[in-house]
């Protein structure tokens, strides 16, 4: 088969099994679209910015386990792209990004929409590329999918100059099923010694703790922990990017754990004697204070990426391997053991959470006028059975999201958890309905953040993606004015969001419904209607209570133990003590 | 402390950059940094002088091995090595008691003069870095007109080898 550089691409794509592929045209990457408009087994959706576009593949690679695909023209193309990168590369999301380049003869003659997309996206991508030559296109893209999907996945940029597509010049072209990197082969299979040595120490624990995070889900091994963690009988606590891979509502699941973590899972940390952690990488939102972090724990660490393991937290028992294959062989020693849990000790541990538990640190107040925003998420979560797909954006109600929303199964929750991108979640909502059209998807955000990339508004329009946007509408930079109002003595600097629009205005304006809901009575109705609509894209605006806050919080320089806990539960916490009731 | 990481990469354009850009975006050091193709023209050499505490030194050398272009790493501090730099100094030279002072110096090091003229003389001297801030010092300040240093290399003694 002859095929043109650009055909080249669209024939990859296809034969890489690609079925959507997010993107912008523009000159460099004309001939691409050329090619493009040619067939119909990839299906391209129009985004209204570069950046929607990466985030969309993302969304849809956090949903679906499958690599995201962009195609974005060159200069502004490609740098519009970059927080899209960024974004995947902090959470691990495997991407493929095409990034067309000015013609090779005008590289570095500052030619038009010319950057150095290579150079640009060098720090943010796991891996990335400059096509030079048509004969090594097919067996460049795969590499690319290859790198983007093994190992730690991450985004990878393959930027080709518009010569290298011209429709003129045909090669033969033959799908490279398989490719060998002799620089790159990362290691799956855990140390066989090391994994008995885990096991021991697990076994050995009178306050075991287990915390999993994003590489447990992306990893594909949310089956086996939880196998693992159930043969235990042990406490589990998980990572915002980790949270569904053990179910939200199982009573050995203790909460989310670090800055906003529960009370119990982070008292739990700071108490456990042994700590195993897999998939999760000792980030500083978890950890707080590190010369305080977990101060009688020894620690087991899983982790695909051997640069991980011992970079903030030294590990006792470091095992460099996928989730999936150690849990598994964990699971096999465990089976063979003679050694026992210590069962009164861990009857003990347990009745100890339970003292941290009934504190209750997520209280809120039920009986406002206003519309707490804690009631809106988890209204939401009993319209939709717990069971939707939910992303969010970046603040206080991505927190909000994270504590009031339980996640029974992987990949339902869709968040930008290491870079922190406002913007993220209505794009990336957009990709996870068009990766599962008859599931509920809504994306959980704020006045701040959803104007971000309200432009997607319009795509989701054209490709009918019927998501249902959960406005928390504070008319504040909610999670800004929260430290301010913690750490600069309310002086609220530039965080009142002036002259916000009329949302329900403007959904309509992109011919979409917007519903207003100003009072908690509403609310139910509201969001009842919202998801009664099944083909339209809904957003619901809601006003809520301006000046909530997220509790419990670790603040800068603080331990798990040192949490500032909300005023309702310092109330409970005094009510329980006068009864003796706190172990 | 002080690190000398060797590294066999791929020889493509960028790969340098994703080095370089590694430890100034980790905020790592870099004492000095030398490439080179090797006898496989698809790999270049790289010898790295960093330092940092063991802590560090691990992360160097984890970072260094993910990236893609990477394709052999060697601490060869862990090992019995050999390190040398090479250096070019041109120095002023005038008048008879100059040239001989200089002349006598680099024999004193071991250097060779490699260019001459009416008026300066350019040296060629390898070693250690600190023969060759020796021979710096023992040059006049004001003698000197240029140094170019190499930057260190080094090799492990005896069968052990970093080869592909």
């Amino acid at each position: 088969m002859e095929l043109s550089g650009s055909e080249i691409i669209i024939q990859f794509l296809k034969d890489e099994g690609v079925k959507h592929l997010f993107g912008y045209p523009g000159g460099a990457v004309l001939h691409i679209y050329d090619a493009l408009q040619k067939q119909d087994d990839v299906m391209h959706v129009l985004v209204r910015h570069e950046q929607g576009a990466t985030h969309a593949a993302d969304g849809y690679a956090r949903a679906t386990g499958k690599p995201g695909v962009c195609l974005v023209t060159s200069g502004p193309g490609a740098t519009n792209a970059v927080t899209g990168i960024a974004t995947a590369y902090m959470d691990s999301i495997p991407l493929v990004v095409i990034t067309g380049q000015v013609p090779s003869h005008a590289i570095g003659s500052d030619a038009f929409q010319e950057v150095d997309a290579v150079g640009v996206t060098r720090p943010c991508v796991k891996h990335n590329f400059l096509v030079k030559d048509l004969t090594k296109l097919a067996e460049t893209l795969k590499k690319a999918f290859y790198v983007a999907t093994t190992g730690r996945p991450g985004p990878v940029v393959v930027d080709i100059p518009k010569d290298i597509t011209a429709p003129h010049i045909k090669i033969p072209y033959v799908y490279p099923e398989k490719i060998e990197m002799r620089s790159y082969n990362p290691t799956s299979k855990g140390h066989p010694r090391q994994i008995k040595r885990a096991v021991d120490l697990l076994l050995s624990a009178k306050r075991p703790m287990i915390y999993s995070g994003g590489g447990v889900i992306m990893g594909e091994a949310s089956a086996e922990l939880r196998q693992f963690v159930r043969k235990l009988g042990y406490p589990i606590t998980q990572t915002l990017m980790g949270l569904g891979a053990f179910p939200g509502t199982d009573p050995q699941f203790i909460g989310m754990l670090g800055m906003h973590g529960t009370y119990e899972a982070n008292m739990a940390m700071h108490e456990c004697d042994v700590l195993l952690c897999i998939g999760a990488r000792f980030d500083d939102r978890i950890t707080g204070v590190i010369s305080k972090f977990c101060p009688y724990a020894q620690v087991i660490h899983v982790d695909v990426d051997p640069a991980s393991i011992s970079k903030t937290i030294i590990a006792d028992v470091p095992i460099v391997g996928g989730a999936k294959q150690v849990l598994t062989e964990m699971l096999k020693v465990l089976d063979k053991t003679e050694k026992e849990i210590d069962s009164t000790a861990l009857e003990a541990w347990w009745k100890t959470i339970g003292s941290w538990q009934s504190q209750d640190s997520f209280a809120y107040d039920k009986n406002s006028d206003l519309i707490q925003p804690q009631a809106a998420v988890e209204e939401l979560y009993r319209v939709t059975n717990g069971d939707a797909y939910i992303t969010s954006d970046v603040g206080q109600h991505q927190m909000f999201a994270a504590q009031f929303y339980p996640f029974d199964e992987p990949r339902r929750w869709i968040n930008s958890g290491g870079l922190g991108t406002m913007g993220f979640g209505l794009p990336a909502a957009m990709g996870v309905k068009l990766a599962f059209p008859d599931k509920d998807v809504a994306c959980i955000t704020g006045e701040g953040s959803i104007q971000m990339c309200i432009q997607e508004l319009s795509t989701c329009l054209q490709y009918d993606t019927p998501v249902k946007i959960i406005n928390l509408n504070n008319r504040y930079l909610g999670m800004v004015r929260q430290w301010q109002e913690f750490f600069y003595e309310k002086r609220y600097s530039h965080v009142y969001m002036d002259s916000l629009p009329d949302f329900v205005k403007l959904a309509e304006a992109y011919g979409h419904v917007g519903i207003q809901v100003e009072k908690p009575a509403d609310l139910h109705d509201a969001m009842k209607e919202a998801f009664k609509l099944k083909d339209r894209t809904v957003f619901l605006d809601i006003i809520t209570d301006r000046e909530a806050n997220v509790y419990p919080m670790i603040s800068a320089g603080k331990a798990h133990n040192e949490m500032d806990i909300s005023p309702l539960q310092q109330q409970k916490q005094a009510s329980l003590k006068a009864e003796g009731e706190l172990v | 402390m002080r690190h000398i990481v060797s590294l066999l990469v791929e020889n493509e354009s960028g790969a340098l950059s994703r080095i370089s850009g590694l430890f100034s975006a980790r905020g790592y050091n870099i004492e000095s940094l030398t490439v080179a193709t090797t006898e496989d023209p698809t790999l270049s050499r790289m010898t790295i002088i960093t330092t940092g505490s063991n802590r560090i030194i691990e992360q160097i050398t984890k970072q260094l091995n993910k990236l893609v272009d990477v394709v052999k790493l060697q601490d060869v501090t862990e090992g019995n090595f050999i390190e040398r730099e090479m250096m070019f100094v041109k120095v002023k030279a005038e008048g008879e008691s100059q040239r001989a002072e200089v002349h006598r110096l680099s024999e004193i090091f071991r250097a060779r003069i490699i260019d001459v003229t009416d008026t300066t003389f350019c040296i060629e001297l390898t070693g250690s870095g600190d023969k060759l801030e020796a021979y710096i010092r023992a040059m006049h300040e004001n003698n000197i007109i240029e140094v170019v240093r190499s930057g260190s290399m080094a090799i492990l003694r005896g069968e052990k080898a970093l080869t592909l």
